[in-house]
């Protein structure tokens, strides 16, 4: 009984939290199945008289998000794969193979980290427009390929791995590309998930680059699309929420199946201090 | 034999690493290197077209800005943006985060998902609506203030009030992933020190005070310099919700060099903002380690 009290308002503080946070998404979700001008009406309301698919249609056929949702899958996939591969030899090369100068390689790389993406910019766009890369998806990709965010957590990982392990294979003769793919590889799975949704969830949700790099309607990624259709629908609410849904869902459904991992990154990622 | 094996397994090493170190240097570390030579530079418009009509004006970019009141404006938002949302974003992520630690706390696994969910979100979608949300007619916030009987405010459109608006937004957006890190660290305090606090007749706020919070001082310092970097790039909000207004109340440092690059093309100069960008925030990084370390002394 005496901890009815202190239960109830803790409870009570738990769900107004939840409303705070889950309240704009749910109201996004409602919103976009609100019939036209429904959502601008006074008092607001918070569920459609009669929910319509009307503006997701609309989306899908005459503003062509196929193409902007494509783009963006192309995007994020092949920056997750590639960088997936690159990473993970990187960050086991730094824990686990023996060459020179590789501590004060790190080192480096991990003080570069205070050195924000918007220096080095300027001049990548320059370099890519030399390389005829503008306005294409490859120039989207290329900033996600190697992260040295990525080298660290699969290093951290791979620290783990025993020596014995690898210096047995080495004995029987195996080479190095073959023990990294048959012994390395499927020892690393959980950290390369965590960095695979990661890696997945910023390329995805990333607004500049994509924003300098691409200028045909036909190359947007989702975001950058949702942007500019966000100036000339200002209007048509209903309509930007059902593009904001589209955005959004992709990165809710990856990161609720893959929650475990993603928050293992986030924890491993706070202890580097 | 045995120095074959090292010998291999340096080389094996050192090709492992070759395509992430060669991605990193040419599309990292060759572009910081250029853009300072280009912040020297008034590479235009023009220059785009032919690079070899650039001239080199040695600190003339900076000395520009640095008399440009824009920037000083976009320095004055971005450091109130830091600065206000800094602390409010710690006490809110806290506050969940004790919330969840609670011994008497049920679904946390519910709770926790909810709280971190607008993290993961996208954040032009969600700028765009939170911009119908701050609405001065239709939206919610002005809605639920009525009730309480405050008189609507234009929210986007008030040069008092788009800053702090962004700051709601942005502490919405992200403080679900502070209040992860805190609730690890939470989890790392022995809960033989609260016991023993308890003996000692202290109550849950002496707790807090003598326990909680000098356990958490290097996860407080680590959290506060990530979010500072993170917050020091704000673009992608006031671009989708204010584009820098009303009377530029809301433009940024990053937004301001998006613009001269961007939109005007004005190449060596916004390479010379990018480079005071990441003075200014090396400068907090620094300022921040020499406070905690004078505390802990």
């Amino acid at each position: 009984m005496k901890k009815l009290v202190p239960s109830l308002a803790l409870h009570a503080a738990l769900i107004a939290g939840a409303l705070f946070a889950l309240g704009p998404l749910l109201w996004m979700v409602s919103a976009s199945f609100m019939a036209t001008g429904e959502a601008n009406t006074f008092p607001p309301r918070f569920l459609p008289a009669a929910p319509t698919w009307e503006h997701y249609a609309t989306l899908f056929t005459r503003l062509d998000v196929a193409t902007h949702f494509r783009n963006s899958l192309i995007v994020t996939v092949s920056a997750t794969l590639l960088s997936l591969l690159i990473n993970a030899m990187a960050g086991y090369a730094f824990a686990k193979l023996r060459f020179g100068g590789r501590e004060r390689i790190f080192g480096f790389l991990l003080g570069a980290l205070v050195i924000p993406a918007q220096v080095g910019m300027l001049p990548l766009f320059l370099m890519l427009k030399t390389m005829g890369l503008v306005n294409t998806l490859t120039a989207a990709v290329i900033p996600f390929l190697a992260s040295v965010f990525g080298i660290f957590l699969v290093r951290q990982y791979a620290l783990g791995i025993p020596d014995e392990l690898l210096d047995a294979a080495r004995v029987d003769g195996a080479g190095e590309w073959h023990i990294f793919r048959t012994i390395v590889m499927p020892v690393l799975m959980p950290i390369l998930v965590t960095f695979a949704a990661f890696n997945f969830l910023s390329a995805w949700n990333d607004f500049l680059w994509p924003l300098i790099v691409l200028s045909d309607n036909s190359k947007f990624t989702l975001p950058v699309a949702l942007a500019s259709l966000s100036g000339e629908h200002v209007q048509d609410t209903e309509l930007m929420m059902a593009g904001s849904v589209v955005t959004v869902l992709p990165v809710i459904l990856v990161f609720l199946f893959l929650q475990r991992y993603y928050v293992r990154g986030v924890m491993m990622g706070s202890v580097k201090g | 034999m045995k120095g074959s094996i090292e010998r291999r397994q340096a080389q094996a090493g050192r090709w492992f690493v070759l395509p992430a170190l060669t991605l990193i240097g040419v599309f990292f570390f060759v572009p910081v290197v250029v853009g300072l030579v280009l912040s020297l530079t008034d590479f235009d418009i023009y220059a785009i077209g032919d690079p070899s009509i650039a001239r080199f004006v040695g600190a003339g970019n900076y000395v520009e800005i640095l008399r440009n009141p824009v920037f000083w404006k976009a320095l004055g938002n971005t450091l109130y943006f830091v600065f206000a949302s800094g602390p409010l974003m710690m006490i809110v992520s806290l506050a969940a985060a004790l919330l969840l630690n609670a011994k008497l706390a049920r679904a946390r696994g519910f709770f926790r998902t909810a709280y971190f969910l607008p993290v993961v979100t996208t954040i032009v979608a969600v700028s765009i609506v939170w911009r119908y949300l701050y609405h001065p007619h239709y939206g919610w916030l002005n809605f639920a203030l009525g009730k309480l009987g405050i008189p609507p405010i234009d929210w986007l459109g008030d040069p008092h009030w788009a800053m702090p608006a962004i700051i709601v937004l942005a502490v919405w957006k992200n403080f679900g992933y502070n209040m992860l890190i805190y609730l690890a660290g939470l989890q790392g305090i022995p809960e033989e020190l609260y016991e023993a606090a308890h003996l000692d007749g202290a109550g849950w706020w002496g707790r807090f005070v003598h326990v909680t919070l000098p356990g958490l001082g290097p996860t407080m310092l680590f959290v506060s310099i990530t979010t500072l970097l993170n917050q020091f790039q704000l673009f992608a909000e006031p671009y989708v919700m204010t584009q820098g207004g009303p009377l530029q109340s809301t433009m940024t440092l990053v937004l301001f060099l998006y613009e001269q690059g961007f939109r005007w093309w004005r190449m060596g100069m916004a390479a010379a903002i990018a480079f005071l960008l990441f003075l200014i925030m090396l400068t907090g990084t620094l300022i921040q380690l020499r406070l905690s370390r004078e505390r802990t002394r």
